[in-house]
């Protein structure tokens, strides 16, 4: 299959500073890509590009097909934005908003069934100030999608959500996957790329640092952990071989007849491999 | 063209929703002719005082409705993200700046309409001598201010204190102009910073078309003082007009 973006060597400073040296990524069509990092890594600054809204210093950019330097209608049509920050204009309704945007396509979906998508169905007749915050970013992703875009950038789409909000937003962008969209995520949570993304590359400071599945990530890395307690030590065992060392212990516990106390076998999550990944080199 | 009626349609729905734009760019205007028109019953620099106070109430709206209409509204929308997220739409810029302006220039027509219907019933104000040159005089002053709008928007950073840098500009101007009743007692100082106005010579036209029947045309210096500052705001936008928010 082809890729829906190709990215090499971007790069973009401000004022001297580099927010980019060197990126390259590809995104294949029909996948959810993950753009991970702490703030401040370059995602927003990545994200931007490949939208169009800004410019790079150097390096090759494919976009469906188009450079979004040239800023091409033709690419407005097939891509929808959730920008990190951006509102509504309060005093129309979320349908009128959905009309206001069907009306800037081509060839727009059905707004009720884009309002149906997104849950809002209930609050079609709302003003927009009256909407949650978790509502109004379901109404971006509502006037995002409702151009039918082949591919869709969401720029940190659950940042400042309860825990049952992002667990809804999550269903909605697994059911825009099932739609065969490409998806271009950003975010800052790792149980959200972990939750999400098909494919992981993990920012630091304007580079690349790791890019992979989300399973490649931590199996490159680091090994099994074992941990139990032995007379209220805390035992870690850290093993290539978890069966053969785990068969050992239990067998001994076994033969002398006692309790591995809180037992636990443990691979590391995307979390601890993240944290090793984005930390500054001597911070450890 | 389509994408253009779209627009517009949603431009009007928004304005018309907007209690604070109806109230200060749409009754304003009328509500100080009213108050004037009220207190000045005879005659301002020999012309009739309803007259003169519509001729002028007609100008500032027109300043109004325009120049801190429009720059209210883009900075607002510019700083909330409502610009950044329409340009990753395929509505082309040009149109839909083409539709804020036509929108603005529908309400300050129906506040022309208002404003006339309003001194011919209530204070027994004339009819403009020559209705098609009033007409083009609506149209010559939205786009004057229009231009100085979008270029003001350009320079204004914050959202927070676009609203009083207009009205800093707009009263003042207003006044000195002779909007709310005539200048001819001005001292000269103020007389020499109203010779630099744009809405002085917009009222010197308006005055011909209005109240002496004369062509819009009439006054080439005039006209091309108002067009000069349209213009000059317009350059402006061309450079620095932005449609991604401040940078925090």
């Amino acid at each position: 299959m082809s890729n829906a973006i190709v990215v090499r060597d971007l790069r973009k400073s401000y004022g001297g500073v580099h927010a980019l040296s060197g990126v390259s990524f590809e995104v294949a069509t029909g996948e959810v890509f993950g753009l991970l990092g702490p703030n401040g890594a370059g995602k927003t600054t990545t994200v931007e590009i490949l939208e169009g809204y800004r410019r790079r210093d150097s390096g090759d950019i494919s976009v469906l097909g188009h450079d979004p330097g040239d800023s091409p209608r033709a690419l407005r049509e097939q891509t929808g934005v959730v920008l990190q920050q951006s509102e509504n204009t309060p005093l129309l309704t979320v349908r009128e908003v959905h009309r206001q945007f069907a009306g800037y396509f081509a060839q727009p979906r059905d707004i009720d069934e884009v309002i149906e998508l997104v849950g809002l169905t209930h609050k079609r007749d709302a003003r927009v100030r009256t909407l949650s915050g978790g509502q109004k970013r379901r109404l971006d992703l509502g006037t995002a999608l409702v151009g039918d875009p082949e591919l869709v950038f969401l720029d940190e789409p659950t940042t400042g959500f309860d825990p049952a909000a992002r667990r809804s937003a999550w269903d909605m962008i697994r059911s825009l996957r099932s739609l065969g969209k490409t998806i271009f995520l950003t975010t800052h949570y790792l149980d959200e790329a972990q939750q999400l993304a098909d494919r992981v590359a993990v920012l630091r400071a304007g580079e690349i640092v790791a890019l992979g599945t989300p399973a490649e990530l931590i199996g490159v890395t680091r090994r099994t952990e074992i941990r139990h307690r032995l007379d209220g030590e805390l035992v870690v065992l850290e093993t290539d071989e978890p069966t053969r060392v785990l068969h050992e212990l239990t067998t001994r516990a076994l033969a002398e007849g006692r309790e591995l106390e809180q037992l636990e076998v443990r691979r590391p999550s995307l979390e601890d491999v993240y944290l090793e990944l984005v930390e500054e080199p001597g911070e450890r | 063209m389509s994408v253009l009626v779209h627009q517009v349609m949603f431009e009007q729905r928004i304005f018309w929703r907007s209690r604070e734009a109806a109230v200060f760019i749409f009754i304003f205007p009328i509500l100080l002719y009213v108050l004037l028109a009220s207190v000045y019953s005879d005659e301002i620099d020999g012309v009739p005082s309803a007259d003169l106070l519509l001729a002028g109430l007609f100008g500032y709206g027109a300043a109004n409705t325009a120049f801190a209409g429009l720059a209210i509204t883009l900075v607002g929308r510019r700083e909330v993200g409502i610009l950044k997220r329409l340009r990753g739409t395929p509505l082309p810029p040009a149109t839909y700046l083409a539709a804020v302006l036509l929108s603005t220039l529908v309400v300050f027509a129906l506040e022309t309409v208002a404003l006339l219907l309003l001194g011919a019933l209530a204070f027994g104000a004339s009819m403009p001598e020559n209705v098609l040159g009033f007409a083009g005089a609506v149209v010559l002053g939205v786009a004057c201010f229009a231009g100085m709008g979008v270029g003001a928007a350009s320079l204004i950073r914050s959202a927070e204190g676009v609203s009083a840098v207009v009205n800093v500009v707009v009263l003042p101007m207003a006044f000195l102009s002779g909007s709310f009743g005539g200048r001819g007692e001005y001292p000269a100082v103020l007389q020499a910073i109203a010779d630099v106005l744009p809405l002085t010579y917009f009222l010197e036209i308006v005055d011909g078309v209005y109240l002496e029947g004369s062509s819009l045309f009439a006054e080439p210096r005039a006209l091309a003082i108002v067009a000069a500052w349209g213009v000059a705001g317009l350059a402006i936008a061309l450079r620095w007009f932005g449609w991604l928010p401040r940078e925090r």
